[in-house]
């Protein structure tokens, strides 16, 4: 046996009446990696992943989990992977408890088991205290690590986030982000959809960005940003009247400067870290005070706007309603 | 071997589909546990029911062959009961399957129906508390089983067997509906014709002839008076002769009203609940 592929998606489709969601995509996502989906709202990333937690049937194409298919064998998939959807879907009135063993329950755990891993998944999710409590009395953070708790129950080799962070703060998503870290360390494959740039970069080995059903880029979060452009050297001068000084400078080693007056700052082309080196030192020696000097390298936000032309959304907005921002080239 | 991480999972019994919908079951009455109030519907306000029509309208309303309003008013309120299980059904489906509760249980291994069987054995047990709460006040308030054992307990067994009927359409409405209060709204200007234009309240010979017919006709009527024959509440009268057909042969009518709606209502709700729940 070797290391084989947690999830494949082949040429998968999905319409719902004349709407194509999702426009033949195809993946894969080797054993025990993390692949971020990413995209804006209406890109067909929650489609895709009712598809392969058998929660919706492919109108085309061919989708496997653990080696199982989604259409034929669902059982066998449902087996292997657990959920964690869009909104927490815990059960407000159970305590966290209850929520756990509920499912825990309909799993077939036996009972021994199911009380020790709940203990134990209460203990790792920092919800001890609260795990007599009703689920309604949660903050959203809480609710959040007690659903993905329930999905831990049964300990499945694949789990699927649907946008496990968001709504969260910052606090909340960074603790998320640890303990999905310790999953994947501990050999969980991860699929994860996020609207967040940062998020997929964060976790993801892989990415697939999606944009109107299809799929428009996809590589290591390295490679992706390779494709949006070079990285930067970002000056900025402590006094206005340096800036042209600065700017000649700047020209001797890198073709190609942009000037922000109003903020003070240069921005000059650069390949990577030793062109930053080079441009400290000239400006050491030169006399021009420097309030602030780095390397910029591109963000995954601009491999979005490279890749589709428009910006990523953050906000949530039906998919209809979506207004691409214009850009200017 | 090259998988240098194994994870290690959990010995798995496998589980009936009983034992799977009494999960659901176990679920579903945690919540009346935590909300007692949900209880409401089959406690506080039949009892209110019978107080308000018993005194009330009582006085104002003739039973024939000298029975008392009370005794004929506690069947009809027994059979509203039942009908009204259909109303609780679909609030708790459409409820859990507004908040994602339908989608993660049938993202796991289970059977796909125990999530519609629990349902349906947590509203029979909800609609059977208030069976019971509404036998001991009708009991208070002079109502009384004056038929055999065997009669009785076939009159309680019409009852579950017409609300088990009544479940699917609720399992329909649930999986159209698409926020609580829509089912609310439909469910009571559905119910509240359905119950009143029938025998449960007034016998129908005062009525004006072609809402006599149809409130003779009404399933609610043939079950209101097969109760009322099964535990000797209706005075040992036959109906008069110009009663609708259903009247002279109430439990046939029932058993058949029950398997009408059985058969309509349950191609049905399977029908939109998968669609509702595959997409």
């Amino acid at each position: 046996m070797t290391r084989g592929l947690a999830v494949e998606a082949i040429d998968l489709v999905k319409r719902f009446g004349d709407v194509v969601a999702v426009d033949g995509v195809s993946f894969s996502i080797p054993e025990g990696s993390v692949l971020g989906l990413l995209g804006p709202n209406g890109a067909g990333k929650t489609t895709m992943v009712r598809m392969l937690t058998t929660l919706s049937l492919p109108t085309s194409g061919t989708g496997r989990v653990a080696g199982h298919d989604v259409v034929t064998e669902p059982d066998a998939v449902r087996r292997s992977m657990g959920l964690t959807g869009q909104v927490a879907t815990v059960d407000e009135l159970l305590t966290g408890r209850e929520n756990i063993r509920l499912i825990g329950r309909l799993y077939g755990l036996p009972k021994g088991y199911l009380r020790e891993a709940s203990d134990r998944l209460l203990e790792q999710f920092s919800l001890t205290e609260a795990a007599d409590r009703m689920a309604k009395t949660y903050s959203g953070g809480m609710r959040r690590r007690l659903d993905l708790a329930v999905s831990l129950v049964a300990a499945p080799p694949v789990l699927f986030l649907d946008e496990p962070t968001t709504g969260l703060d910052p606090r909340s998503r960074a603790e998320l982000w640890e303990v999905l870290q310790r999953l994947v360390a501990e050999g969980t494959t991860l699929l994860l959809t996020t609207q967040y740039l940062e998020e997929a970069d964060h976790l993801a080995d892989r990415i697939v960005v999606m944009d109107k059903g299809k799929v428009i880029a996809s590589g290591t979060p390295t490679e992706l940003k390779a494709q949006a452009g070079r990285a930067s050297v970002v000056v900025t001068v402590s006094y206005a009247e340096d800036l042209d000084k600065a700017t000649d400078l700047l020209r001797s080693s890198s073709p190609e400067v942009y000037v922000d007056r109003t903020s003070r700052r240069l921005t000059a082309q650069a390949s990577g870290l030793s062109d930053m080196t080079n441009i400290a030192v000239i400006f050491a020696e030169s006399e021009i005070a420097v309030d602030d000097l780095g390397l910029q390298r591109p963000s995954l936000d601009d491999v979005f706007l490279h890749l589709t032309g428009h910006r990523a959304e953050t906000e949530t907005s039906e998919p209809g309603q979506r207004q691409p921002e214009e850009v200017l080239r | 071997m090259t998988i240098t991480r194994e994870i290690h999972r959990p010995p798995v019994e496998s589980r009936s589909l009983l034992q799977q919908s009494m999960t659901v079951v176990w679920r579903n009455l945690l919540h009346i546990r935590r909300m007692p109030e949900m209880l409401l519907d089959v406690t506080i306000q039949p009892v209110m029911f019978v107080l308000l029509f018993a005194y009330v309208f009582g006085g104002a309303i003739d039973v024939r062959g000298g029975v008392s309003y009370r005794e004929f008013l506690l069947p009809g309120i027994m059979a509203q009961t039942m009908v009204f299980s259909s109303a609780v059904v679909a609030m708790g489906l459409t409820n859990d399957l507004q908040k994602g509760i339908v989608d993660r249980l049938k993202s796991l291994p289970i059977s796909r129906s125990s999530v519609l069987v629990g349902r349906s054995i947590s509203s029979l047990i909800h609609s059977s508390i208030g069976i019971v709460v509404m036998g001991l006040t009708g009991l208070a308030v002079g109502w009384r089983i004056r038929e055999g054992l065997l009669n009785a307990s076939l009159a309680y067994l019409l009852l579950l067997l017409f609300g088990f009927s009544m479940i699917w359409l609720g399992i329909w409405v649930g999986s159209l509906m698409r926020s609580v209060e829509a089912v609310q709204g439909f469910m009571f200007t559905v119910m509240f014709p359905l119950t009143f234009v029938a025998n449960t309240f007034a016998p129908t010979e005062a009525m004006p002839s072609w809402l006599r017919f149809i409130a003779e006709w009404n399933p609610v009527t043939a079950l209101t008076a097969s109760l009322r024959e099964l535990w000797g509440n209706d005075g040992g009268l036959a109906p008069p002769a110009t009663s609708q057909w259903p009247l002279h042969h109430p439990v046939i009518a029932s058993i058949a009203w029950s398997i009408i709606f059985t058969a309509v209502f349950a191609p049905l709700a399977l029908a939109a609940f998968k669609r509702r729940s595959q997409d």
